[in-house]
C-alpha cells in the first residue's frame, strides 16, 4: 500500500486517489477555430511518461484536486501541490 | 541434426541420447541494413517477422529484443484466448486470431498446448443477464461462437462455483464462449521464433533502441545499444513501452501505462477445466496444466511502468476469488507479477503508420494482447509488407481518434478498466 500526499488532508492511501491525466493539458479556446489535431492531443494524446511525471489527481474522500509530481517507474512522490489559480503552477507546496 | 519436432524425432534422439536437437534459433550479430526492423521481440514482434517471412517472402528481417524474447506481456499474462467482444471489427480482429491459433501448434511445428476449454463470464442479476443476452447475440450476428447459460449450466461448468443467493454476488447465469481456452504463452513467443529464425529472421537479443534515425522526414531505422540498424520499414511493438518511444521518434500517443498483475498458487489436483470471469467479484482464474490456479484481474489504478504491481488490487483479486470459490481459501500463493499494458480510450489496439512516415505501429492491446498474437503479427506484416492496410486492421488506424471512429470495447464488451 502506497501513500500519497493530499494537500489537504496529508498522506492517505493509493486507494483514496483517482488518476485525472496530464498536469497543464488545458482545453483548447474558440470554438470554430480549434483543428481536429487540436482536439484530439486535448482529448486522446497523453504524455504518459517513463519515469518524471507531473499529474493531475483527485483525493476522491475530501474531493479536492491537486498536482502531483512523482516518478512512474519506482513509485516516489516527489511533491503534491493544491491547484492555484489558472495552470496550476503556482499552487502551495504540501 | 534434429529440425523437425514430431514423436519419431523425439524417439530417435532418445536413442541418440538427445545429442541431436538443433538450436531453437541463432542469436546472430546486427547487420547494419534490414529490409524490415521489428522492435520488440514479444509474441506479437515475433508473429509479425513470422508472417512476413512465410506469407510475404521477405527474408532480410530483424528483430531487436532490448532484453529477452517473450520477457515482457508475453510471458506475465494469464495464457487466455478468446475472441468474446461487441463490436464487428473487433470481432473479426480477435476471430482472426482465435482462429489462427486453432491451427498454430501444426503451422509452427510448435506444441503451444491450446486447451480450448471454454470461458464463462458470470452475470450477477436480471439485468446483468439482459447484456449478457445482447452481448451473445452481437457475438453469433458477427459470427463467432456464444451460448447463453442459465445458472443450471453454470453449476454444470464450475460445480466449486459459490451460486447461493445468499452469495455477495449471486449468480444467474453468463456467456459461455466454448472455443476460448487457454495456450501456453512461452510457446507461443518461443514457437514463433524458432519458426521465423528458419525462415532467416535475425533474433536480436540484449539490443536497445536509443534512438530513431529520421531523414527526410522519415524513419530510417534506429540507434541501438550495438550499433546504427538502417531499415526502410520498421515496426513498433513494445506494448506499454510505446509512449516511451513514441517519445523519441517526435509524437505521442493516445496511450496510458498500468501494471497488470497476476497470480498463481501452488499446484492442486484438477478442479477447475474451464476459464471464469466475474465482473461482480472482479477475478477470473484458470487452472494451468501443472495445476496451479492462474488468477488475475482489474487494472492498478496508477499509471506505472514498474512491473510489480500494488497491494490493493492484489488484495481486491484474492478477496473476490476466495467469495467465488470458498475452498480455494486453504491454497497458498507462489507467485505475484505485473505487466506494463497500454491502455487506449476506447480499450481498442492501435494498428497502422504512425506519424513518423516509416514506423508503423501495433500497440494499444492493454489487458488483452496475448489473445491477439497471430492477428497482430498477420496485420502489421500486412501493413509493413504492403505499406497499406488490411481490412481488418483498417479501422484500428491511429486516425480513429482524430475522426471520432472509436471502437469502444469498454462499453460494448465491458472490459474493466
Amino acid at each position: 500500500m502506497q501513500l500519497f500526499p493530499c494537500p489537504f488532508c496529508g498522506p492517505r492511501s493509493e486507494s483514496e486517489f483517482h488518476f485525472g491525466g496530464d498536469a497543464g493539458n488545458h482545453r483548447p479556446e474558440g470554438f470554430r477555430t480549434v483543428t481536429d489535431g487540436e482536439w484530439t492531443a486535448y482529448l486522446y494524446e497523453r504524455n504518459n511518461p517513463r519515469g518524471a511525471a507531473n499529474e493531475i489527481w483527485m483525493h476522491m474522500t475530501c474531493g479536492e484536486i491537486f498536482r502531483m509530481e512523482r516518478d512512474t517507474v519506482h513509485h516516489r512522490v516527489a511533491q503534491s501541490f493544491a491547484l492555484g489559480e489558472g495552470d496550476g503552477h503556482d499552487g502551495m507546496a504540501y | 541434426m534434429t529440425r523437425h519436432y514430431s514423436v519419431f524425432s523425439l524417439f530417435k534422439e532418445g536413442l541418440r541420447g538427445q545429442k541431436g536437437w538443433q538450436q531453437a534459433w541463432r542469436s546472430p550479430q546486427p547487420k547494419p541494413r534490414y529490409d524490415i526492423l521489428i522492435i520488440g521481440g514479444g509474441g506479437h514482434g515475433l508473429a509479425t517477422a513470422y508472417y512476413l517471412a512465410k506469407t510475404h517472402n521477405i527474408r532480410n528481417i530483424a528483430i531487436i529484443e532490448k532484453g529477452w524474447l517473450g520477457g515482457g506481456n508475453t510471458g506475465r499474462n494469464t495464457t487466455v484466448v478468446r475472441s468474446n467482444y461487441f463490436f464487428p471489427e473487433s470481432t473479426a480482429l480477435y476471430e482472426m486470431a482465435l482462429k489462427l491459433y486453432e491451427g498454430l501448434g501444426r503451422d509452427l511445428n510448435y506444441n503451444i498446448m491450446l486447451s480450448q476449454r471454454g470461458i464463462i463470464t458470470l452475470a450477477h442479476s436480471e439485468a446483468e443477464m439482459e447484456m449478457a443476452a445482447r452481448t451473445v447475440n452481437a457475438m453469433q450476428i458477427n459470427g463467432t461462437d456464444a451460448e447463453l447459460f442459465g445458472i443450471d449450466d453454470v453449476r454444470r461448468v464450475l460445480p466449486l462455483l459459490n451460486v447461493s443467493p445468499q452469495a455477495r454476488y449471486p449468480v444467474f447465469g453468463g456467456v459461455w464462449q466454448g472455443r476460448a481456452g487457454t495456450a501456453r504463452h512461452d510457446a507461443v513467443a518461443w514457437g514463433y521464433a524458432r519458426a521465423a529464425d528458419r525462415l532467416g529472421v535475425d533474433i536480436i537479443q540484449s539490443c536497445e533502441v536509443e534512438d530513431f534515425l529520421i531523414e527526410g522526414g522519415r524513419c530510417r531505422g534506429v540507434r541501438t545499444s550495438r550499433g546504427e540498424i538502417r531499415a526502410e520499414r520498421t515496426g513498433m511493438v513494445v506494448a506499454g513501452h510505446s509512449s516511451d518511444l513514441a517519445t523519441k521518434a517526435g509524437f505521442r500517443l493516445p496511450i496510458t501505462s498500468y501494471s497488470l498483475q497476476a497470480c498463481v498458487s501452488e499446484p492442486i489436483k484438477p478442479v477447475l477445466d474451464t476459464v471464469v470471469l466475474s465482473p461482480g467479484t472482479g477475478p477470473y482464474a484458470s487452472q494451468s496444466d501443472k495445476g496451479e490456479m492462474v488468477v488475475g484481474g482489474a487494472l492498478d489504478r496508477v499509471p506505472s511502468y514498474g512491473q510489480r504491481g500494488n497491494l490493493p488490487v492484489l488484495e481486491e483479486v484474492v478477496s473476490g476469488l476466495l467469495e467465488m470459490f470458498p475452498s480455494f481459501r486453504q491454497l497458498r500463493l507462489m507467485r505475484q507479477w505485473a505487466g506494463i499494458v497500454d491502455v487506449t480510450p476506447d480499450s481498442s489496439p492501435i494498428l497502422g503508420e504512425s506519424p513518423l512516415p516509416g514506423l508503423f505501429l501495433n500497440c494499444g492491446w492493454g489487458t488483452g494482447g496475448f489473445k491477439a498474437i497471430p492477428a497482430g503479427g498477420t496485420l502489421l506484416a500486412h501493413l509493413l509488407a504492403t505499406g497499406k492496410h488490411h481490412d481488418v486492421s483498417r479501422p484500428f488506424d491511429l486516425d480513429r481518434f482524430s475522426r471520432g471512429r472509436l471502437i469502444d470495447e469498454a462499453a460494448g464488451s465491458g472490459i474493466a478498466h
